[in-house]
């Protein structure tokens, strides 16, 4: 068998994944020609609804924010070799932990309430991941089917919070009572015109920042530190990493904690930056767009900032699309994602090929 | 299929050649695996195919055998050319090959092996019923008797080396291709194996063994063929030939068959074993109270059949198998205690199986160099990693081992198997521990590298650090150990001091006989 | 006597909520055995739910309806199988994959054909769906005690695709075992290598295993549809599939213990039901959530107690390819 085909590095993490995407797009166009809508004015109108006016760009951005931590969330744990698909309950999980720091501290300082949200929201995601990664380290159950449960288990668990226990009373829909003012992530409108400038109000707060943050520290931490060498060994190849010295058990419970608390960090994004209670379903399948992203990205925090931009302009103009062409909403969005998934994650390798003969490259050949 | 009636020994005897290769060529991406091989095969004979690792004849063999598909040339069975495009066609035209690693499954029945492939019938019950009948019969007539019913896993080595061959014959194979059966056999066993051989090319079927063993070729085989790099570079009647000139063949120059060293001045004990036991994932103790210390200035050498313990009793005295039983201590302080373990207190362990654990093949060369020492300055500083000292560290390393490309952040896949294992070496060698364990030091290593890593290894030693050596190669044992340790069943059979090692007396040890501690 | 008949009808709850999660087992059976980790049963299961019910709503046909529901199925399970097989894909991300798409692609189409929200119409026309068949004498039988109460809910009463479930366990042991194609399945799930080297093709019995999944996957997602309820529901397999992966990986991937931890996992989802609303000793109101996360949290205690690695196909997730 011939070795796989090797691209110049530009190729391989640039055009590659582009092409992935592509493939994506044309096989969600055809589903949208298959329904009876023209997929080009569907573009357009996508396109437009995402960045078409100021406010329509601050939602974008808002929503790229969520898949930025769950993107994170799921890199971090394909680096030391972990499939985790339990972002979308460690959000919620994390998104519980957040909501219970506001409600109780909410008249203090924001200074105060926001580090006590971000933490909580990280520790509340990280013990959801704990279960699953403790069962994978120690007993070889299999993460994936774990997390999966676990996600089911977290959205039975926060329904009947909501309903039963943490509900507004004499209030009928399952919500929290608003959280207090200290217990708010400003606005970036807000904090732009106290500046002096003029911005449309969307959701978009200032737990982007956060996010950008948490793409600076990934990147050092999986690169840069001996935790992170420790972790990709881990990832790459188990028995080394006990030659190594390096406990893969131990290893994969502290990615998955890291996992689970970027994950939780969503809550900071809606919670507090957005609803300022805690509702039901506030992750919204950002859990599972997360592994789109991490995918599209190469799991690398660059790739995952451009993916969860692409997925959030995604989001934001499928959701203005529904207003135009009623068939075409969410779910489409939710297929276009799996697809996603599909062209660059599982069948990532099909154009490699065909796109090295279109380069010229040689097989088997390494070029820089 | 039967035997035809038996030729007169001279091999040939006016049939066409049994197998005939002509102007086979393969690459795999800008390695040239064979070049415009010819070989011809006679019928009714015993054929040797020699060359050293990386010479290409397992992947010649693969072709033949169907695996691989040439890139050009023509291959003829009988005198009438075959199209070998899968492994189906191989067989068809009678062509068995018993793999180095088993093609088993472990789970299965040695009689649902032998059938797998050759079921007889799309419902299992009367297949398997003829097929037993079959298989009695020719375990009878060859010495291949073997469990039927037992389950293949847990059937040691040897016997497991029966089924494969069984499974061949049973799917009609005439021409038999072996690719280096004795290395999990004693010598006795791999002598047994030679004279099943013979009986079946008296009965008229041909037999290829590959191998890098002079030692068999000379003893069992009619005529060999010597690959270097590809190409066939020699070919001759085995009786018109001698050790050194095939390995002359097989390097290019001339060859020094042993090691260059000084006598060995043992110090003080640095590393003492009482009592080891060691179990093996399974539960199964495989080491069973081993005893021996290493001296500061000596290599001790474990010689053993792969399988007899020895590969458990490195990993425990490295510290990445616990221990069931017993003591290892290092300067007299108990390595398995809390705290830095094996490595952090001088011990370094070079794998048996580099690629499985000792590198990891997606990382560069750089990241590799590091492995095991990542949190160590100076290559990282308060949990960060200082990427320019490992990239300098790496180069220079490169520079002192000839290690090519010099080239610290290319894959360390893209370095031959050789180089790999110079860096590895230079990895553990530099990080000046007290004790050394290498596992198969030139496993999958070309001969020059061979001669280097040898060289380093006594090297080391001169600097009056002790080595452990385990390796499947006695000569290499012999060689290069100063004192050596005999292993069979999971016990330290037998010490003899190198000097006064037969090859005849370790293989009788290794075997289970003989043997006893000379103090 | 109450008990009894409360017990009677339990075990014919468990019998009807088990047969989805042995159809689907019984799919990831093949695949699993032939070496590919089957994740997707959960996402073939919806589509052909959705097949099922949109067609058997469009035709007015059951039959059509399992047809498609078949074709919809093994359509995924060879999409699924040319990304892993042909291109030695990462299994888990490719099942993963199609679940989404799935997820997604069912509502969309329900809406945009039927525009009813995301689900398809209530099946509600003679032959639509498939109904329990009641044996002879059932309903004589049903007012005798004892065994007469047996027959006629445990027996009786079921409709055809219980009982094509009920036939398919010791079928599926019988191909497994005593034919050649089940020994060449087991082998190359242990060791492709060897069975590539006998000169089979990996490639092809894979392909054979992912179908058989597929129309397995196809026959349960129609069940769920066309005769557990009347019509698809957006995300209406609420993880079955990954349940039925679990009690693949509790049985050991053989058989008869697969289906007894369908039962198992059927019985303890029946008898939670049953125990809905009903005030117990000390915890008092059992709430409705902890019912609806039972099984789910059952899966993790089954997953953490009997680890089914160890004894998994040897090769299971590895893509095969010639290694030189």
């Amino acid at each position: 068998m011939r070795a796989p085909a090797r691209l110049p590095r530009w190729a391989e993490f640039g055009l590659l994944p582009l092409v992935n995407l592509c493939a994506a797009l044309l096989v969600s166009g055809a589903v949208i020609r298959l329904i009876g809508e023209s997929p080009w004015a569907a573009l357009r109108l996508m396109v437009a609804g995402a960045f078409g006016a100021q406010d329509s760009i601050g939602y974008t951005l808002f929503y790229a924010t969520d898949f930025v931590f769950t993107g994170l969330a799921v890199a971090v744990a394909f680096h030391a070799g972990l499939f985790n698909i339990g972002g979308e309950g460690q959000a919620y999980v994390g998104g519980l932990g957040v909501g219970l720091v506001c409600l109780a501290c909410g008249s203090l300082s924001a200074w105060v309430v926001v580090p006590l949200g971000i933490a909580a929201g990280c520790v509340f995601g990280a013990a959801w991941a704990l279960v699953p990664a403790w069962l994978q380290a120690r007993r070889g159950s299999h993460i994936v089917i774990t997390t999966i449960m676990a996600n089911f288990i977290a959205s039975a668990l926060m329904t009947y919070l909501l309903v039963n226990v943490l509900i507004k009373p004499g209030q009928q829909s399952p919500e929290t009572r608003e959280f207090g003012p200290g217990a708010v992530m400003p606005a970036v409108d807000v904090v732009l015109g106290k500046m002096g400038i003029r911005f449309a109000p969307s959701p978009f707060n200032l737990a982007s920042l956060l996010a950008l943050a948490a793409c600076l520290l990934v990147w050092v931490f999986i690169w840069r530190t001996r935790w992170g060498y420790a972790l990709r060994v881990v990832g790459q190849n188990p028995r080394a990493a006990v030659f190594a010295g390096i406990s893969p058990p131990r290893t994969i419970l502290v990615a998955m904690l890291i996992s689970g608390g970027l994950a939780g960090c969503l809550g900071v994004n809606e919670l507090m930056g957005s609803q300022h209670r805690i509702l039901l379903d506030f992750p919204g399948g950002a859990g599972f767009v997360g592994i789109a992203v991490a995918l599209m990205g190469r799991n690398h925090p660059l790739g995952i900032l451009a993916a969860s931009l692409l997925f959030g302009a995604l989001y934001q103009g499928g959701s203005e699309l529904s207003f135009d062409m009623p068939h075409v909403n969410r779910d489409m969005v939710v297929m276009i994602q799996g697809l996603v998934i599909l062209f660059c994650g599982a069948l990532e390798g099909v154009f490699r090929a065909p796109l090295a003969v279109l380069l010229g490259a040689r097989d088997g050949e390494e070029k820089t | 299929m039967e035997p035809e009636s038996p030729e007169p020994k001279a091999p040939g005897g006016g049939h066409p050649p049994a197998l005939e290769l002509r102007g086979i060529d393969k690459r795999f991406g800008s390695v040239h695996a064979n070049r415009a091989v010819s070989l011809s095969v006679a019928r009714g004979s015993i054929h040797g195919l020699i060359g050293e690792n990386g010479a290409g004849k397992s992947t010649l063999m693969n072709i033949v055998s169907g695996f691989h598909r040439a890139d050009s040339g023509e291959i003829r069975v009988n005198g009438r050319v075959v199209e070998m495009g899968r492994p189906r066609d191989s067989i068809e035209a009678g062509i068995g090959m018993v793999h180095q690693h088993f093609m088993l499954v472990d789970r299965f029945t040695v009689l649902e092996n032998v059938v797998l492939g050759a079921e007889g019938g799309r419902r299992l019950g009367d297949g398997l019923a003829a097929a037993r009948e079959a298989l009695g019969r020719m375990g009878g007539e060859y010495g291949l008797e073997v469990p039927l019913d037992a389950e293949t896993g847990q059937l040691p080595v040897g016997m497991r080396q029966r089924v494969e061959i069984l499974k061949v014959l049973h799917h009609g194979a005439q021409i038999l291709i072996l690719d280096e059966p004795t290395a999990v056999l004693t010598p006795s066993e791999a002598d047994q194996l030679f004279r099943m051989l013979a009986l079946l090319r008296d009965q008229g079927r041909t037999v290829i063994l590959v191998t890098h063993k002079l030692r068999e070729i000379m003893a069992a085989t009619d005529r060999v063929t010597v690959m270097r790099q590809g190409a066939v570079v020699h070919e001759t009647a085995t009786g018109a030939t001698s050790p050194r000139a095939l390995a002359e063949h097989m390097v290019g120059r001339a060859v020094q068959l042993s090691v260059e060293k000084r006598p060995a001045r043992p110090g003080r004990v640095l590393l003492d074993v009482r009592n080891l036991d060691v179990r093996d994932h399974l539960g199964v103790l495989r080491v069973k109270k081993a005893t021996f210390a290493l001296r500061a200035g000596e290599i001790v050498g474990i010689a053993g059949v792969s399988g007899n313990g020895q590969s458990e009793l490195l990993e425990a005295v490295a510290g990445i198998r616990p221990r069931a039983g017993g003591e290892i201590l290092l300067e007299g302080r108990d390595v398995a205690g809390a705290g830095p373990g094996p490595r952090g207190l001088g011990i370094a362990h070079v794998p048996e199986d580099r690629l499985r654990m000792g590198v990891v093949g997606q990382f560069s060369a750089e990241d590799n160099a590091i492995l095991g020492y990542h949190a160590r300055r100076p290559f990282s500083r308060r949990g960060f990693l200082d990427r320019g000292a490992i990239r300098r560290d790496c180069g220079r390393k490169m520079a002192e081992y000839d290690i090519r490309p010099q080239s610290p952040w290319l894959r360390i896949t893209a370095f031959s198997g050789g180089n790999q294992q110079k860096l590895v070496m230079a990895r553990e060698i530099d990080s000046k521990p007290l004790v050394l364990v290498v596992g198969q030091p030139t496993r999958g290593v070309d001969i020059g590298a061979i001669e280097f890593i040898h060289g380093r290894i006594v090297g080391l030693r001169d600097s009056g650090k002790a080595i452990l050596i385990v390796s499947v190669e006695l000569d290499e044992i012999m060689g290069l150990s100063d004192r050596i340790l005999v292993m069979a069943g999971g016990e330290i059979v037998g010490e003899v001091p190198a000097a006064e090692a037969t090859e005849r007396a370790l293989g009788l040890m290794m075997a289970g006989v003989g043997g006893g501690r000379r103090p | 006597m109450d008990a009894y008949r409360e017990l009677i009808l339990m075990l014919a709850a468990t019998i009807r909520v088990a047969t989805p999660l042995v159809l689907a087992s019984l799919a990831g059976l093949f695949s699993e055995r032939s070496g590919l980790i089957d994740l997707g049963l959960e996402g073939k299961m919806l589509a052909a739910a959705f097949a099922s019910a949109a067609v058997s709503a469009a035709t007015g046909s059951a039959w059509l309806g399992l047809a498609a529901g078949v074709g919809a199925a093994t359509a995924l399970a060879l999409i699924i199988a040319f990304a892993c097989v042909t291109h030695r894909g990462n299994q888990v991300v490719a099942a993963m994959a199609v679940n989404i798409i799935v997820a997604g692609l069912a509502p969309t189409l329900a809406l945009a054909w039927f525009d009813q929200g995301g689900q398809t119409p209530q099946l509600e026309g003679p032959g639509q769906r498939f109904l329990g068949i009641a044996w002879p004498g059932a309903l004589f039988a049903r007012r005798h005690p004892l065994p007469g109460l047996a027959y006629a809910e445990l027996l009786s009463g079921h409709n055809l695709i219980v009982y094509f479930a009920a036939a398919l366990v010791p079928a599926a042991a019988w191909v497994l075992y005593r034919t050649r194609f089940g020994l060449r399945l087991r082998a190359v799930g242990e060791n492709p290598l060897a069975v590539d080297t006998a000169g089979i093709s990996v490639n092809l019995l894979r392909y054979q295993a992912s179908v058989i999944s597929g129309a397995l996957c196809g026959v349960a997602g129609t069940y769920l549809a066309t005769a557990a309820s009347a019509g698809f529901v957006r995300d209406m397999t609420a993880g079955k599939g990954y349940l039925a992966l679990a009690a693949l990986i509790f049985g050991k991937w053989r058989p008869y213990p697969t289906l007894a931890a369908c039962l198992l996992f059927a019985f303890a989802d029946a008898g939670a039901t049953r125990l809905q609303g009903v005030s117990m000793p000390v915890i008092g109101v059992i709430p409705v959530q902890a019912i609806i996360a039972l099984p789910y949290l059952l899966t993790i205690l089954l997953l953490a107690g009997f680890v089914g690695e160890a004894v998994a196909p040897k090769a299971i997730g590895v893509p095969y390819s010639k290694e030189k």
